[in-house]
């Protein structure tokens, strides 16, 4: 079992005060609480200030092109299924730059957490907008404000029927961490959305408005229950639910290829002597 | 038909010729057999199978004196007088006993084997191959219609004079994209990925064929994107890995082909070149990539680039392009075209034992007795171990920023300068000398050399056998980057004492020439280039170097 030591990474870069360091904080607690030692767990990461958080923690670690984690993820979790996979990704690096891997994700059903740094806003880049800033929101490039409205990425997981939709707050770390844990414990893809100040760029929706106006789902909340998933998904303005918004048990990819169903790819031997007899035998 | 004549021991070649689009336009194969290795195809034909009116018109002119046009009146709707032309009324003959109208193609090909004086035996057992699944009954009526079909151009075709017994031992027939398949498979290749695109589908395909029985996932990606990044992820897992394309997905891979760089994470890639810009002639052929290949993706790093001319020295490369790509963790490119991934050889066998596996992965025990464990190291070699996560203790990290030797992004000067070297000055001279050389076909002290690459080998060496008494040699490339050296053979001597060389390429702008001037200094005295999509024909090309030998 690692102890907070054991995942004690390189000094984090970010703003002092920067929402990623509640996610991080829950991200180690998570670990702690699921006896995974570093070596346990792979983290595939994107550019942008959430795609150096693997580096500031301990655990094997591919922090890969902006947009891009979720197809390296997903082979990851098909060579080797036994070992747990999550993508940390930025809101523009995964709703942007990598939509379409989200959207393949969720339909392959992956058994990959993916846990959304949704700062709504360019961090990295230092402030222009990504697909959830809200409408309005003033940037260097908008000066007249976004005219488009904002991605809800919650309603656009449920109407892929992702298996696992979740809503975090980096403010909320205790939260945040049950979220993890019930996401990596997850037999399918899971997305946790998770609110992100950043206290640099984003004036908007800072700490203080998220105080005002996030609140956890109640344990009588049934997230196996569509229909009203459907409408606490769309609840983003003056009240903003964080939990498990949706959950279903679809089966897996990686549970559905007969190639891997006793024995991960990767520990399967390859012997090219006995390849050898076989494979000219088509082409006679 | 073509494996009738392989299994009756003839040398086969075949190419094919087909339009973008899945149901008609003139399509066609062109079947060519001997008693001797061949390696082309010509244009004289001595039997046309017509389908269609198109094959009748474009083909006839290419007729030999004694040649015979082979159609079915019913099918054309139409009949031709001549002594070339013979009518097999195959629709009729398959249906005569209330049978399937697709048996006609089975009567056809019992025709012409029939016209060619072939015994049946052969093709029966083709048929009880190919319809296996389909049950006894089915392969009966089959072999009903091809003797039908055989007996009935025994008796009324007064022109043929063919006769074609069998001649040695069975050949295997392969194409060019199953034998990037087969090498891949037989240097351990456990993942696949790709986006479909002509032509390099057919890699796809087979992989996909062999998934069950050699334990290889294959994912249909949803981008090219998608896929070289799932081959990285796949590799980084702890399996060997490869993805394909043409121009178009290469072209979106390239950000993924510098991730693979920059984490030192092998892949190979199958890049099969079809006339472009963009969407260009999508079944038709090119050699216009070849600079891209060797310069795609932002920064400096050692990459290898291959361009086999054969099926079997397909086989080869792509084994050769597995292990070094994974001896030195750089991305290996395998460059076909459509001409290479289409057409079909037949060779005795291939010498597996050629096809070296060597697992330089630290996993299991290995890795898991390791004190301590850097992605990284830096070493006299510049390759570092590569440790298959959760194998050991120690977590594996890999990075797209510039990194430490632990893999973690750093931003100082020294040990960016470090790992440039490590990963570009430590490695490029080893992998250099893994290099072969091009091969000489014919005389070294040749007054005219002509020089090739890749898939323009079998027709330039079967031309260049014709001319080599007007004193013609060949020099064909294969191993384009690193690019070869002189140390093993002194290629550049032959190049240099010749009168005249000559660079035959299936492009507008001679980018091999180009490149051999940038590398060696040498100029080409002349080049040949075809850039209108179709392969060249043996007659076609003498032509052209006939020309040249003044
Ligand atoms: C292909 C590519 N395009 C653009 C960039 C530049 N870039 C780096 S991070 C980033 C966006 C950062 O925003 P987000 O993904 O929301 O992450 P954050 O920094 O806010 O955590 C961009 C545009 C890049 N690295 N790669
Ligand atoms: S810019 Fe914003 S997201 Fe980036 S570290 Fe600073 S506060 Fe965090």
């Amino acid at each position: 079992m690692p102890t907070l030591a054991d995942l004690e990474g390189r000094i984090p870069a970010w703003c002092p005060g920067c929402g990623n360091f509640g996610i991080l904080r829950a991200f180690k607690q998570a670990m702690i609480e699921l006896k995974l030692s570093p070596h346990e767990i792979t983290v595939v990461s994107g550019i942008g200030q959430s795609g150096k958080f693997p580096h500031y923690t301990k655990c094997n670690t591919f922090n890969g092109l902006h947009g891009r984690t979720l197809p390296v993820a997903t082979a990851m979790k098909l060579v080797n299924h036994a070992m747990p996979v999550v993508a940390e990704a930025g809101d523009g690096d995964c709703y942007g730059e990598g939509g379409n891997h989200l959207l393949h994700a969720i339909r392959r059903n992956i058994d990959v957490s993916l846990f959304v740094h949704d700062n709504q806003i360019y961090g990295l880049t230092k402030g222009q907008a990504s697909p959830t800033s809200m409408e309005g929101m003033m940037t260097k490039i908008n000066p007249h404000g976004v005219v488009c409205e904002p991605l809800n990425p919650m309603v656009f997981a449920l109407a892929l029927d992702c298996s696992f939709v979740a809503r975090g707050y980096a403010g909320d770390s205790e939260h945040l961490t049950r979220l993890m844990k019930a996401a990596i414990n997850h037999k399918g893809f899971a997305l946790i959305d998770i609110l992100q100040p950043c206290v640099t760029f984003n004036l908007v929706n800072t700490y203080g408005w998220f105080k005002q106006r996030v609140y956890r789902l109640g344990d009588d909340y049934d997230p196996e229950d569509k229909e009203q998933a459907l409408q606490k998904a769309a609840e983003f303005g003056d009240r903003i639910p964080i939990g498990i918004i949706y959950r279903n048990n679809r089966a897996p990819m990686n549970d559905r290829i007969p190639l891997i169903a006793s024995t991960p790819l990767v520990k399967q031997p390859f012997e090219p002597l006995e390849v050898a007899q076989t494979i000219l035998n088509d082409f006679f | 038909m073509a494996r009738v004549f392989a299994r009756a021991g003839y040398h086969v070649f075949i190419h094919q010729d087909y339009e973008s689009r899945v149901r008609g336009g003139h399509n066609f194969f062109q079947i060519r057999f001997s008693d001797r290795p061949i390696m082309a195809s010509r244009r004289p034909i001595d039997i046309v199978i017509a389908l269609d009116r198109p094959s009748i018109t474009n083909d006839q002119e290419n007729l030999t004196a004694s040649g015979i046009i082979v159609y079915d009146s019913a099918i054309l709707g139409q009949t031709y007088d001549g002594p070339e032309f013979f009518n097999v009324p195959s629709v009729e003959i398959a249906t005569e006993d209330g049978g399937s109208k697709i048996m006609a193609n089975t009567v056809a090909t019992g025709a012409v084997l029939g016209m060619l004086g072939v015994e049946l035996t052969i093709f029966e057992d083709v048929l009880k191959g190919s319809f296996a699944k389909k049950g006894d009954a089915v392969i009966r009526q089959n072999i009903v219609a091809a003797r039908r079909g055989h007996e009935f151009a025994r008796h009324h075709c007064t022109r043929c004079a063919f006769s074609a017994a069998a001649v040695g031992k069975p050949l295997l027939l392969i194409d060019g994209n199953a034998a990037i398949g087969v090498g891949a498979v037989m240097s351990g290749c456990k993942f696949y990925a790709a986006y479909p695109m002509t032509p390099s589908t057919g890699i796809l395909n087979y992989m996909a064929s062999k998934s069950d029985q050699y334990g290889i996932l294959v994912e249909q990606a949803e981008d090219e994107i998608a896929a070289i990044n799932m081959a990285l992820g796949a590799c980084f897992a702890g399996v060997r890995s490869m993805t394909g394309t043409a121009g178009g997905g290469f072209a979106l891979m390239v950000e993924g082909l510098s991730l693979a760089a920059m984490t030192e994470t092998p892949v190979v890639i199958a890049l099969g070149q079809r006339p472009a810009p963009a969407t260009g002639l999508p079944t038709r052929t090119e050699q216009g990539d070849l600079l891209f290949a060797l310069y795609a993706a932002h920064g400096e790093f050692p990459r290898i680039v291959f361009a086999p001319g054969s099926p079997e020295q397909a086989v080869y490369l792509t084994n050769k392009a597995f292990e070094l790509s994974h001896k030195y963790q750089v991305p290996a490119i395998i460059l076909t075209d459509q001409y290479l991934a289409d057409t079909q050889w037949t060779y005795g066998g291939f010498d597996l034992s050629r096809l070296p596996y060597t697992d330089y992965r630290v996993r299991g025990e290995a890795y898991s007795s390791l004190p301590e464990y850097k992605r990284y190291a830096f070493t006299d070699t510049g390759i570092s171990p590569f440790a298959v996560p959760g194998d050991g203790p120690h977590p594996v990290v890999a990075d797209s920023d510039e990194h430490d030797e632990e893999g973690h992004l750093i931003e100082d000067a020294e040990t960016r300068r470090g790992m440039i070297e490590k990963r570009l000055y430590r490695k490029l001279p080893l992998l250099r000398a893994e290099i072969a050389p091009p091969v000489l076909y014919g005389n070294p002290d040749a007054q005219t050399v002509f020089i090739a690459w890749g898939s323009q080998y079998g027709v330039l060496r079967e031309a260049t056998e014709r001319l080599q008494e007007q004193g013609a040699a060949m020099l064909h490339f294969t191993e384009l980057y690193p690019f070869p050296g002189t140390e093993k053979f002194d290629y550049l001597a032959i190049l240099r004492k010749a009168r005249r060389t000559v660079c035959v390429e299936q492009n507008a702008t001679s980018q091999f020439a180009r490149l051999l001037k940038a590398e060696t200094g040498f100029s080409c005295s002349a080049t040949i280039n075809k850039y209108d999509g179709r392969p060249f024909l043996l007659e076609d090309l003498l032509g052209e170097l006939d020309a040249h030998l003044g």
